[in-house]
């Protein structure tokens, strides 16, 4: 039983855990040659899905199953793996990709074989250089070293990867709209049906996985994908990275298995609250999250399940801690501004509903906040997601402007008297009894 | 064919054109070789990057305009970028920016008179464990106080480095980082466009 997969190597050698000399000493590539000599690309296939790994970009799809969704045919497909990450608060796959970045290329090629799969792109968020740059280097030495490229250790399977950078735009971690981007159009969400698999890059069969998805392949594949399975609670299965950020004293990636407290996770792991204060809220899984308090959620576990009962998400892994001096109204207007600005402004709701959701929390935030705005909050807010409920109802092509109204949402909820003490005269009885 | 491009930048072009199945998927990666080309993303630089994919210019427009790392406009040898997104606010990121306003003496999205600093606030830089989190030309500095913003645009202003790295920076002026950076990085930025070798960004130490 092991508590670390992706991050051990980096942890035992921080001099050269990026270096293909550093990977081969440490395990690497015994994966790929597993694969290539003993499995048939089925046997592949279904270790990840034995190993109940769900997605880590932020959806928790289940990865197997995802796999399964391409089509039995003969046009050529690809392999796109998402390290977009922009989603405030995660920087987990920055640090996979600079760190470990073979750990990914084996997983990648691994994965191809898998899924036959004969073209591999990387797209990796603009504001990454550092990253792509790592990942370059190791994709460059896997290709001398025979492991990319033509008739890959003698097994006559074919693989080449392309590394393209994005030119700073959220939406495209959103995976339609990171193959609009690849494609070379504007980073716009495509409606789904058709989903990737079926019609994805160049409308051919797609799968797009995140980076710390496809980085635990190998593991997996030398593992077995039943003891991946068994790490952890039944449904989230295996380790992930989590970001902690915000007012904590220990800021970090860490890699954890599922079912620990939020207490555990912020006081333990994080080493507690900044400046000795009080916990005051958290955001569980990325800026798109609904908040957590510590009066309802600190003893609850962790994992995919119990967050979404609770109604949010785990989302990308993001923990963003608010001790007791947050201003939550400028928090929210921090976070509505954010989807305000990466909205692609395809869709009415999601264009309008979070520039004037920015609007009336900025003028709230300067002392002009009007009794009425509680209301129309929540009025806009109910407009981009019709019940203000998680997972949120859509309006839209994709869920970015739902996500916008977590926020707002979650402010209202728990920090209601606060945002009224804001409001000049703003106490009173309001017309939206919500 | 941009027949007006650097020998070198043209060997770019064809290079990033040989790695996608269609052309037009070669439209981000080119338009960052334009920029370095042009030193901003011009109307120039649109047509011809519409020339060597075989779209139209608007439909090259329409690509760069949607992006924010396609400077549009001329921009500083430098472009500062604060990321000013919910947990670098949390950690002060407004007063770096207010201090790094002051220092170069420009407003947020403005350019130095003598072309060499801009300053822009920009959302989540995915430094979020070491907020507050800068970056000049897309290399990375985390723990960046408000004085030692100052200290870095006054180093700027002073060295003028012809290429910046990201670990020197972090050294003569961060923080404590979003997690351990492990071995020294080998190539920096030569210009405000991400600093990656096949788009010819990028540039080895000299040291």
């Amino acid at each position: 039983m092991t508590d670390k997969i992706l991050l051990s190597r980096m942890e035992a050698h921080p001099a050269d855990s990026n270096t293909i000399a550093r990977y081969l000493d440490t395990g690497g590539y015994t994966a790929l040659r597993k694969a290539l000599s003993k499995m048939e690309p089925a046997d592949v296939a279904a270790e990840v899905k034995a190993s109940n790994i769900r997605g880590r970009g932020g959806a928790s799809f289940p990865t197997g199953v995802k796999w399964g969704f391409l089509p039995p045919d003969t046009r050529p497909r690809y392999l796109v793996i998402n390290g977009d990450e922009s989603e405030p608060g995660t920087f987990k796959d920055r640090m996979l990709l600079e760190r470990d970045p073979h750990q990914l290329v084996e997983g990648i090629i691994v994965s191809a074989y898998a899924l036959d799969v004969h073209q591999a792109f990387v797209y990796i968020r603009g504001e990454y250089p550092k990253p792509a740059r790592r990942l370059q280097r190791a994709i460059d030495e896997a290709y001398e070293a025979g492991y990319l490229g033509d008739d890959i250790l003698g097994s006559g399977f074919d693989l080449d990867v392309t590394v393209h950078l994005g030119g700073g735009a959220y939406i495209c971690g959103e995976e339609t709209a990171l193959l609009s981007s690849l494609e070379g159009r504007r980073g716009e969400p495509r409606i789904k049906p058709p989903f990737p698999a079926i019609e994805g890059l160049y409308a051919k069969p797609t799968i797009v996985n995140n980076v710390e998805t496809i980085s635990n392949v190998p593991w997996i594949i030398n593992n077995g994908g039943a003891t991946y399975a068994a790490i952890g609670p039944e449904t989230s299965s295996g380790t992930r990275v989590m970001s902690l950020s915000g007012h904590v004293n220990k800021p970090g990636d860490y890699e954890v298995v599922a079912g620990l407290t939020w207490r555990d996770l912020i006081y333990d792991i994080g080493g507690g609250i900044l400046d000795d204060r009080e916990l005051k809220a958290w955001v569980p899984g990325g800026a798109s999250a609904p908040w957590f308090v510590p009066a309802e959620h600190l003893d609850t576990p962790v994992t995919i399940d119990d967050i979404a009962k609770q109604g949010s998400m785990i989302g990308s892994g993001a923990v963003i801690v608010m001790n007791d001096s947050t201003n939550v109204v400028g928090a929210a207007h921090r976070l509505v501004r954010f989807f305000s600005h990466e909205s692609c402004g395809q869709c009415t709701p999601c264009r309008e509903g979070t520039t004037w959701l920015e609007r009336i929390l900025a003028r709230i935030l300067d002392g002009y906040g009007r009794p009425e705005d509680i209301g129309l909050l929540l009025d806009v807010s109910d407009n981009i997601s019709p019940g203000l409920r998680w997972p949120p109802a859509m309006t839209t092509i994709c869920p970015l402007g739902p996500s916008a109204t977590a926020p707002v949402v979650s402010m209202m909820r728990y920090f209601r008297d606060e945002v009224e003490a804001m409001i000049p005269g703003g106490h009173g009885e309001v017309a939206d009894g919500r | 064919m941009s027949s007006t491009w650097s020998t070198e930048n043209q060997q770019r072009a064809e290079e990033v054109l040989g790695k996608y199945p269609e052309k037009r998927s070669a439209v981000m990666p080119l338009l960052y070789i334009a920029a370095l080309e042009h030193g901003y993303v011009s109307n120039d630089a649109m047509r011809e990057v519409a020339e060597l994919t075989g779209l139209t210019s608007a439909q090259v427009q329409s690509v760069a305009s949607f992006y924010t790392m396609y400077y549009r406009e001329p921009v500083g040898k430098y472009v500062v970028s604060v990321c000013t997104s919910i947990s670098c606010y949390l950690r002060g990121a407004d007063d770096v920016l207010a201090a790094i306003e002051e220092e170069a003496g420009v407003l947020d999205g403005e350019t130095t008179p003598d072309g060499l600093i801009s300053v822009e606030h920009v959302e989540c830089s995915g430094a979020c464990g070491g907020a507050p989190a800068v970056s000049v030309n897309w290399e990375l500095i985390e723990g960046l106080e408000p004085d030692k913003a100052r200290d870095l645009i006054k180093w700027l202003r002073e060295a003028k480095p012809e290429v910046v790295f990201g670990d020197e920076m972090q050294l003569l002026f961060g923080g404590r980082p979003s997690f351990d950076w492990g071995p020294k990085e080998i190539e920096g930025a030569i210009a405000p466009l991400p600093a990656f070798s096949p788009y010819g960004t990028a540039k080895g130490e000299k040291r």
